[in-house]
C-alpha cells in the first residue's frame, strides 16, 4: 500500500513539473484551399453509424448507400454504435490516422466532432448527414424526405376509413415537424376532413415506447399509423390491431405484411456515389446538399397489395407534379392548427423557414411543446 | 448439496495469482469465441491495445474515460464502506453536471477562475442533495437505499432529456442538445506527465481525490466512524457515535464527489450537458469500487484498467470492422472472468452430502 502511495505522490510531483511547457499552438491555414482529387483506387471511405446496421432503419439505410459505393469499386469501412459524445472524436481521429480519406458521419450529434477533427486533418474529406456545418473539407447532406411524406399522406388518405390517422413521432424538431406537416397536407389533399394525431416518444429508437404509442393511437380510432422513429414497432402494433401502417427509412413489408402500405425512403447512395465521384474528378466543394424526389435522394416505397384501388394513380400524379415543380408542398395559404394564417396565399416557405419549422399545420392534433 | 462459504486467510500472492489467472482465462476464452466467429483473436487484442494506448490521442481518450470512472468509484467507496448501497452514481453525476450548467447559464460571462470553481461547487452541492434524499428516507422511513438511489438515476436522466428537448437550455436547430458551454466554462487542458498527452485538468482533481479519500478513510476519525458504522451500527451507537449525522454526511460526500465527476465530464471532453454524458460509467463505477475492495489507490488502478478495456473495446469496430456486438461480447466475457476471479478469492464451494437420519 505504501508503495502505491509513494508512486502516486511521485506522479503528482512529475505532473507539476510538466505544467510548464505545454502551450504548443497550431497555426491554422486560412484561405481558400482546394482539396486535391484522389484517384478512385486510393479512396478509403469510412462511415460512422449511430446504431447497428441491423436496425432496418436509419443506419441500415445509410449502409445501403455504402454498399452502392462498394459497387462502384470503392474501398469502404463502417463503424457501428458510435455515440454522439467525445468518443466520436476519438473514433474520427483513429480513422484519419489509419488512412481513411473520405469520412461520412451519419448522426446529427456527430457534427461538432467532425468540425473539430476536420480542422486537424485538412486533407481528409468529411460529410455530415442531417447537419448544417460546411468548411474547406467538410460538407453536409440530407434528403427532402418530406416530399415522399406528402405522397405517403395521400396513401393514408385513400386508405383510411375513419379519417383519423396516427403518427408516432420521435422529437419535436424541425425535421420531424416538417415531415408531419407535409404528410398532413398530402392526407388532406385527398381527404380534406382527415386529421393526424401525433404522439411524441422523445427517443429515436425504443421498441416498447413506439409500440405503446401506436397502440394508444389505434385505441383512439386511428386506422392508419405513420411514423418518424427508427423501429418497425408501430407497424407491428398496427398489424396486431388489424389496422394499416406506413413505415420509414427503408422498405419493410416483411415486418408486418398485413399492415404495410408503403414507406418514405432515403436513397443515401445517390449522394454518396455523386460525392465520391466529385472527389475523384477534383470538383468537390464543402456544400449543403439537400435534394428530394427529382434527384432520387428520396422516394415512396412500392405500394403493397394492401392499398386501395386508385392509390397508385393518385401518388403517381402528385409525384410527377412535385418533380416538375408544379406542386409546391409548403405554398400558401397555410394555417397552423390554432387557425392562424402562417403562410399567405401565393407565398412559399423558404429552405431557411423549412429548417426552422416549429408549428403544426391545420389538421394535426397535437402540439410541439 | 453445494454451499457457498467465505474463505479465510488467502495469502496475498495467492490472491494475486488468482486475479492474473482470471484475466488470462478471460483472454483465452474470448479468444476462442473470436476465433469461432471467424476472426483473428490476436488482431482483435492488438486493436484493443492500439485503440486504447497506441498513440497520444488514444491515451487521451482512455484517460478521459478513466477520470469520471475513477472519481465516481471513489465517491461510491465511501458510501459502500458504510454498507450504504449507493447505486445512484449516475443520477448524482447528471444532477451535478446540471448544477454546474445552471451556474454557467445564469453567469455566463464570469472569468474562468471564478466560474469554474463555482460550477464545481454547484455540482458537489447538487450531487450531494440527490444522495441526501435516499439517506433521509432510509433514516426516517427505513426505505431500501438500493432501490431509491437506482430509481433516482432514471429520474435524473429523464430530467436531462426533458431539458435537452423542451427547456430554454435546448439549442434551437439541434437535435435534442443543450447549448454548448462558452470557452470560459471549459476546463483547461494540461499534459499528463508529458506534453504529448493533453487531458482536461480533471485528471489532477481525480488524483488529489484519491489521496484525500485514502487519508480520510484511513487516518481520520470520520473515516473510522464510517468503517465502524459499516461493520455494525449497534456498536457505533453503543460507542456514542451520532449515527444519523455520520451517515448523512458520508452519503452527501459520496454523492457530491459523483456530482463533481458530472461537471468535469460536461465541461471537459463533452463541452455540453447531454443525456448520454455518463455513458453508463456510473454503473461501471460500482464494479470498480467493489473489485478494488473500496481502497482508494487500488480503485485508481482498477479504474484505469477498466478504461483501457472500455476504450479498447470501442476501438475494435473502428480498427477491424468486426461488428460492435462482438466487441461488447468480449468486454462482457472479460468482466465475467474478472468477477469470477474475485468471487473465488473470497468464497469457495463446499460439497456436503445430506446426512441420512
Amino acid at each position: 500500500m505504501k508503495k502505491i502511495l509513494s508512486a502516486l505522490l511521485a506522479g503528482l510531483m512529475a505532473c507539476t513539473l510538466c505544467l510548464s511547457g505545454c502551450g504548443e499552438t497550431q497555426v491554422d491555414d486560412q484561405g481558400d484551399t482546394k482539396l486535391e482529387a484522389i484517384a478512385k483506387e486510393d479512396i478509403k471511405a469510412a462511415f460512422l453509424y449511430v446504431g447497428p446496421i441491423g436496425d432496418l432503419g436509419y443506419s441500415y439505410a445509410h449502409d445501403q448507400g455504402r454498399l452502392a459505393l462498394e459497387e462502384m469499386g470503392i474501398t469502404t469501412h463502417y463503424v457501428e454504435n458510435v455515440p454522439e459524445s467525445s468518443e466520436c472524436e476519438a473514433t474520427l481521429r483513429q480513422l484519419c490516422d489509419d488512412g481513411y480519406n473520405v469520412i461520412y458521419a451519419t448522426s446529427f450529434g456527430h457534427g461538432e466532432w467532425v468540425e473539430k477533427v476536420a480542422k486537424d486533418y485538412p486533407d481528409v474529406y468529411f460529410g455530415h448527414a442531417t447537419g448544417y456545418i460546411t468548411g474547406d473539407n467538410y460538407g453536409n447532406y440530407m434528403g427532402r424526405v418530406y416530399e415522399a411524406r406528402y405522397l405517403a399522406g395521400i396513401v393514408a388518405g385513400l386508405n383510411s376509413e375513419s379519417g383519423k390517422v396516427g403518427y408516432v413521432a420521435a422529437m419535436p424538431i424541425a425535421e420531424v415537424i416538417r415531415g408531419i406537416n407535409a404528410f398532413t397536407l398530402g392526407l388532406r389533399s385527398v381527404n380534406p376532413e382527415a386529421t393526424v394525431e401525433v404522439v411524441w416518444t422523445n427517443t429515436w429508437f425504443d421498441v416498447t415506447l413506439e409500440k405503446n404509442a401506436a397502440i394508444s393511437l389505434i385505441n383512439n380510432g386511428c386506422d392508419v399509423i405513420a411514423q418518424h422513429c427508427d423501429s418497425t414497432a408501430p407497424q407491428l402494433a398496427a398489424q396486431e390491431k388489424g389496422v394499416l401502417a406506413i413505415g420509414y427509412n427503408s422498405s419493410t413489408p416483411s415486418a408486418a405484411p398485413e399492415a404495410y402500405l408503403t414507406a418514405p425512403l432515403f436513397h443515401w447512395g445517390v449522394y454518396y456515389t455523386q460525392d465520391v465521384q466529385s472527389i475523384i474528378d477534383g470538383t468537390w466543394e464543402g456544400q449543403s446538399y439537400w435534394e428530394g424526389l427529382s434527384a432520387g435522394m428520396v422516394s415512396l416505397d412500392d405500394l403493397t397489395g394492401n392499398c386501395a384501388e386508385g392509390t397508385a394513380e393518385a401518388v403517381a400524379t402528385a409525384e410527377a407534379a412535385i418533380k416538375d415543380g408544379t406542386l409546391k408542398i409548403f405554398a400558401g395559404e397555410l394555417k397552423d392548427n390554432e387557425g392562424n394564417v402562417r403562410v399567405a396565399a401565393g407565398a412559399e416557405m423558404t429552405d431557411a423557414e423549412l429548417q426552422a419549422f416549429d408549428w403544426l399545420v391545420e389538421g394535426v392534433i397535437g402540439s410541439v411543446n | 448439496m453445494i454451499k457457498i462459504q467465505k474463505k479465510q486467510g488467502l495469502k496475498s500472492w495467492q490472491e494475486g495469482l488468482l486475479r492474473v489467472g482470471s484475466i488470462i482465462a478471460a483472454l483465452v476464452a474470448s479468444g476462442i469465441i473470436i476465433a469461432l466467429l471467424g476472426y483473428n483473436p490476436f488482431e482483435v487484442y492488438g486493436a484493443m491495445i492500439k485503440g486504447s494506448l497506441g498513440k497520444p490521442y488514444n491515451i487521451e481518450a482512455t484517460i478521459e474515460k478513466c477520470i469520471p470512472l475513477l472519481i465516481m468509484s471513489l465517491g461510491l467507496s465511501i458510501a459502500f464502506k458504510m454498507k450504504f448501497w449507493n447505486i445512484g452514481a449516475e443520477g448524482q453525476f447528471y444532477m451535478g453536471a446540471f448544477g454546474a450548467t445552471i451556474v454557467w447559464w445564469y453567469f455566463p460571462t464570469l472569468p474562468s477562475y471564478v466560474l469554474i470553481p463555482l460550477m464545481m461547487l454547484a455540482a458537489i452541492v447538487c450531487g450531494g442533495i440527490v444522495a441526501l434524499i435516499p439517506a433521509l428516507l432510509k433514516l426516517k422511513l427505513g426505505t431500501n437505499e438500493t432501490l431509491v438511489t437506482l430509481m433516482l438515476n432514471y429520474i435524473a436522466i429523464g430530467f436531462i432529456t426533458y431539458l435537452a428537448n423542451y427547456s430554454p437550455l435546448h439549442e434551437p436547430r439541434t437535435v435534442s442538445q443543450i447549448y454548448r458551454f462558452t470557452d470560459n466554462a471549459m476546463l483547461p487542458e494540461i499534459g499528463v506527465f508529458s506534453s504529448q498527452v493533453k487531458v482536461h485538468i480533471g485528471w489532477i482533481i481525480a488524483l488529489v481525490l484519491v489521496v484525500l479519500v485514502f487519508v480520510m478513510m484511513r487516518y481520520s476519525k470520520f473515516g473510522f466512524e464510517i468503517s465502524v458504522l459499516g461493520e455494525n451500527p449497534d456498536t457505533a451507537r453503543y460507542a456514542g457515535m451520532n449515527v444519523a449525522k455520520t451517515l448523512i454526511l458520508a452519503v452527501v460526500i459520496s454523492g457530491g464527489i459523483c456530482g463533481l465527476a458530472g461537471m468535469l465530464q460536461a465541461t471537459g471532453p463533452e463541452g455540453r450537458l447531454t443525456y448520454t454524458l455518463s455513458a453508463g460509467l456510473g454503473f461501471t463505477a460500482v464494479i470498480t469500487a467493489w473489485l478494488a475492495k473500496l481502497s482508494a489507490p487500488v480503485i485508481l488502478v482498477a479504474s484505469f484498467l477498466f478504461s483501457v478495456l472500455l476504450q479498447g473495446g470501442s476501438s475494435i469496430g473502428t480498427l477491424t470492422g468486426i461488428p460492435s456486438a462482438v466487441a461488447e461480447t468480449i468486454q462482457g466475457i472479460i468482466l465475467f472472468f474478472v468477477l469470477a476471479g474475485d468471487f473465488f478469492a473470497n468464497y469457495k464451494f463446499v460439497y456436503k452430502r445430506k446426512e441420512k437420519k
